[in-house]
């Protein structure tokens, strides 16, 4: 039953990825391409096991992530985009090689490759776990992450100001 | 599977289709009586008028005959799909909550609640998180500036208080140690004394007898209630209920994102406001007033007494019913609270709005998270 | 139970799609899209990865990710608007400025 489920989420995670690169016309259907792409992975993330990732994507990713991309479509109000004639087939050839070549080296390289997953104890990838490693084990790169975030915002809120004073 | 089933019909034919029309009847005679006019009361049917009760039917019929038109210009699938997203997550919500404890019936064991999730609490956040796609489509959709207005100012305020709303329960965590709804639920089933700390602290031994007998029942707002207040202010401006309705400012900019929408397009929009009410209240109670537990009567007691009246099964579901009796009261109260604070207050402005939840509220909630790590490690150090 | 193979198929398939997406489109804002949707791929790859092993760390590294993809898409986002502002334009034919 899950399995069904992780095929069903996996599906719509490449549909929503081929509409959001395959669209041209309509930016805001891109980024809500990608926003079916999310909860559909987040959806994965869950079966996984991985609980907290999967909530967190929702959270996060859909939640705050993508808004803001739809947030600066609309308000840059953008008109659709137009292929320059001579660029248009060399960089769609090259573009699909490279594009088979990842795929290519994915599923080949992959195939027979792992054993068995191991065996996990009941409350893997809930958040008491992955808090306690994330707060004993990893509490550096937790610190650090909190400086990108505020260095983050700063660069945001300067970057989007008219004139700075 | 027959058993989640009923639960989940429970939810619907309960909350949703009884408590959706009576609660738009009771915002229009609460808003009147505090206003001291009369209120709705001319719908009738062949002439019977019972104060207006009526008018949820009347309403209904009133979408669903209007013209269902969309303006020139707007993209049409997302003007049809964004009410049903701002539906959506409203319903998804009430999968965790949970309306009674765990009862025992003979080798069936009954939890009363749709989804017994481990993380409930950070399902309801993401959940919560994806309604703001429909305010801000709506609003794109629609091919209008006052609409898109109305959406750009509901995304930014949806979003800030998100944030809020998560650090203003993080006390509430972790004074449970839990973000199991049901197990916060059950945890807030007990009584604590009032005066406990005194003995805690050292400074008597043990507390005279006569003393214990003052408790207070272990609800989410005795043990939290700056989280309390905090929580309650930003689930309100979440689901941009007024006083925090910048968004759709009736008086601002002409219903905001609504603006484009008529006949059953407008009704989604409306449930789900309407369905948003119960909801902050069943999140409200579970958090804070102790979900399904009677206060100063937990389950064991209520079951003993009832065992020598009625016996084994019928006693237990003698407490069922008193429980889900108990949350359903206390969703109501939660209800009575919003539509009094909604007609008290008048609408915020919009930049009011963004610097009390910056300015204000996110320092208050770091504040209640110090000290309440602070009082929970010494209250652990200490026992 | 998920077959670990099948979600580093999604995660190369993912992947792929979103390395198309960055080389080919024009429009600035579906090449960041198309930089967050890889970045998707490499956190599905982890999050299978730490189901297989049983360890948490790959979890954990996907918290990170997901953090620095937050940050990115910001600073990201606040450059295409001051791009906008400057040139009226988010094609990224029109900043080649520096092309030989």
């Amino acid at each position: 039953m899950s399995l069904l489920f992780f095929y069903i989420f996996a599906a719509i995670a490449i549909a929503g990825a081929l509409g959001m690169v395959l669209n041209t016309r309509n930016t805001v259907s891109a980024a809500l391409s990608l926003v079916l792409t999310m909860v559909a992975l987040g959806g994965v993330y869950v079966l996984l096991g991985a609980y907290l990732i999967g909530a967190l994507q929702i959270l996060v990713y859909a939640g705050a992530i993508l808004v803001l991309f739809l947030f600066v479509v609309m308000l840059l109000n953008l008109r659709q985009e137009a292929f320059s004639p001579q660029r248009q087939l060399a960089t769609k050839i090259a573009a699909a090689l490279i594009g088979l070549l990842v795929l290519v080296q994915f599923l080949v390289l992959i195939h027979g490759a792992f054993g068995t997953p191991a065996a996990i104890p009941e409350d893997f990838g809930g958040y008491r776990q992955v808090g306690t490693v994330l707060f004993t084990d990893y509490v550096l790169a937790f610190e650090a992450t909190s400086l990108l975030l505020l260095a983050a915002m700063v660069g945001a809120v300067i970057l989007a100001k008219r004139k700075i004073d | 599977m027959l058993i989640v089933i009923i639960k989940l019909l429970f939810i619907i034919l309960v909350i949703m289709a009884a408590f959706l029309p009576i609660i738009t009847w009771v915002e229009r005679k609460q808003s009147a009586v505090m206003q001291d006019r009369v209120g709705a009361n001319r719908a009738d049917i062949f002439g019977i008028r019972i104060l207006g009760l009526f008018h949820p039917i009347a309403d209904v019929l009133k979408l669903f005959t209007k013209e269902d038109f969309v303006p020139d210009g707007a993209h049409r699938v997302l003007h049809l799909l964004a009410p049903v997203i701002a539906m959506v997550p409203a319903i998804m919500a009430m999968a965790v909550i949970p309306y009674g404890g765990v009862y025992r019936f003979g080798d069936l064991e009954l939890n009363l609640v749709v989804a017994d999730i481990d993380w409930g609490m950070l399902y309801i956040f993401a959940v919560g998180s994806l309604a703001t796609y429909g305010a801000v489509l709506a609003g794109w959709a629609s091919n209008n500036n006052w609409s898109l207005l109305g959406a750009m100012r509901a995304s930014s305020q949806m979003i800030s208080y998100e944030v809020t709303m998560g650090l203003a329960v993080v006390g509430v965590f972790m004074v449970y140690g839990t973000l199991r709804l049901p197990e916060m639920a059950i945890f807030q089933d007990q009584t604590f004394r009032l005066l406990g700390f005194v003995e805690l602290l050292g400074l008597v031994q043990t507390l005279p007898v006569w003393l214990d007998w003052i408790r207070l029942p272990m609800w989410g707002i005795f043990l939290q209630p700056l989280g309390f207040l905090l929580f309650l202010t930003c689930i309100m401006a979440e689901n941009k209920r007024p006083p925090f309705d910048a968004p759709e400012g009736e008086s601002e900019i002409v219903s905001g994102y609504h603006l484009e929408y008529s006949g059953m397009r407008f009704g989604l929009f409306y449930t789900s406001e309407f369905l948003e009410i119960p909801v902050i209240g069943m999140i409200v109670t579970t958090l804070f007033l102790g979900g399904w537990a009677i206060p100063f009567l937990s389950q064991e007691t209520v079951i003993g007494v009832a065992t020598p009246l009625f016996g084994e099964g019928l006693a237990t579901a003698f407490c069922m019913a008193l429980h889900v009796g108990t949350f359903l009261l206390k969703v109501i109260f939660m209800i009575w609270l919003q539509i009094l604070i909604r007609w008290t207050l008048p609408r915020f402005r919009y930049d009011q709005i963004m610097d009390l939840c910056w300015k204000m509220i996110l320092p208050l909630s770091i504040a209640n998270i110090l000290v309440t790590g602070a009082v929970v490690l010494f209250i652990r150090g200490l026992q | 139970m998920v077959p670990i193979e099948h979600a580093i198929a999604l995660s190369g398939i993912l992947f792929a799609i979103g390395t198309v997406g960055a080389i080919t489109r024009r429009n600035l804002i579906v090449v960041l899209m198309s930089i967050e949707l890889m970045l998707n791929a490499v956190n599905v790859a982890l999050v299978a990865f730490s189901r297989l092993w049983g360890n948490l760390d790959g979890q954990i590294f996907v918290l990170m990710v997901i953090v620095v993809a937050a940050a990115e898409v910001a600073v990201g986002l606040g450059i295409v608007i001051s791009l906008f502002r400057n040139r009226e334009s988010v094609n990224v034919e029109d900043v080649s400025l520096l092309k030989w």
